[in-house]
């Protein structure tokens, strides 16, 4: 095992999630009560999401700056990495919402309607189908050189398309989502000092638990398709 | 202006209700921590942790000793 300090930070940081984000005091919500805990979990995924694409479209750039295939191994790993995390920033969203959004009179496949309708799930959505047209890209063009030239460019523009479907629309429609008013999570009026503590070092540990396994994934990678990198 | 003054009047009504709604408590999960019952959800999710942060280092590993017999 590479022995890295960020791994032992990341081990460190995800334990300290796990227990202060059940044990320490949170405001009392009205609508969220004890589940705004989901913070610490739900929020850091999309976090950390963002985070990975962002290295993802950095080693896109480095790439087509320099044209060294590692680079597009690189940021195909990050992409994928995030996409994962987005998948389960999207499942965890869905079981807190199915709580906390959905009409109490009705059972909750009734108000699945009202939920559909949402501009924050329907953005989160576009942006993970434009990353999985990323891969089907990548798997569709057999030349090595041509195929990570074509798919870098087109990471470029999937991590533009992240500011208007998940940054820009959803907040200029009404919408359930908690901290609509403004930036979920980073405004100051939604989470308090006391919940700040937890959620920046949780941020921190899921993010490096994405970049742990995804320096894995590269590192396999690497094994497995050593001839054709060598051969370059 | 009588109609102003009566959807004024309309107004204070509706806030001071919804003011009366904000002050019942908030119901948490006080009592599952007054039981310690918490510490079970916390032994139950430290545990899959454990085992999802064992399983990446075992992987971390494998990938290391793979990468040496390579070099060889």
């Amino acid at each position: 095992m590479k022995k890295s300090w960020w791994k032992v930070l990341c081990v460190v940081l995800l334990v300290y999630t796990v227990l202060a984000g059940l044990l320490l005091p949170v405001p009392a919500l009205r609508q969220l009560q004890e589940t705004i805990r989901n913070l610490y979990f739900h929020v850091c995924m999309w976090f950390a999401m963002m985070i990975l694409f962002t290295i993802s479209v950095v080693h896109s750039i480095n790439y087509l700056r320099g044209l060294k295939l590692q680079k597009d191994l690189l940021a195909k790993e990050y992409a994928s990495t995030g996409v994962v995390m987005g998948l389960l920033g999207y499942a965890t969203g869905a079981i807190w919402a199915s709580y906390t959004w959905a009409d109490p009179n009705n059972p909750a496949f009734a108000s699945f309607g009202s939920i559909v309708r949402e501009p924050k799930l329907i953005g989160a959505a576009m942006a993970l189908l434009i990353y999985f047209a990323y891969f089907v890209l990548r798997s569709s063009i057999p030349d090595l050189d041509k195929r990570a030239r074509v798919s870098a460019v087109y990471n470029i523009f999937a991590y533009a398309m992240l500011f208007p479907s998940i940054w820009i629309i959803p907040r200029l429609l009404p919408s359930l989502h908690p901290g609509q008013e403004g930036n979920p999570a980073l405004n100051f009026n939604d989470i308090d000092a006391r919940m700040r503590m937890v959620f920046y070092p949780a941020v921190i540990g899921w993010t490096l638990l994405g970049v742990w396994i995804t320096t894995l994934k590269f590192r396999v990678t690497l094994l497995t398709e050593k001839n054709w990198l060598n051969a370059k | 202006m009588r109609n102003r003054f009566l959807a004024l009047f309309l107004l204070c009504f509706t806030t001071s209700l919804s003011m009366a709604q904000d002050n019942e408590p908030v119901k948490m999960a006080d009592e599952m921590r007054s039981s310690g019952k918490i510490y079970v959800v916390i032994a139950v999710i430290l545990t899959i942790l454990a085992g999802l942060i064992l399983y990446v280092v075992r992987l971390d590993r494998k990938i290391t000793k793979l990468e040496k017999s390579e070099k060889h």
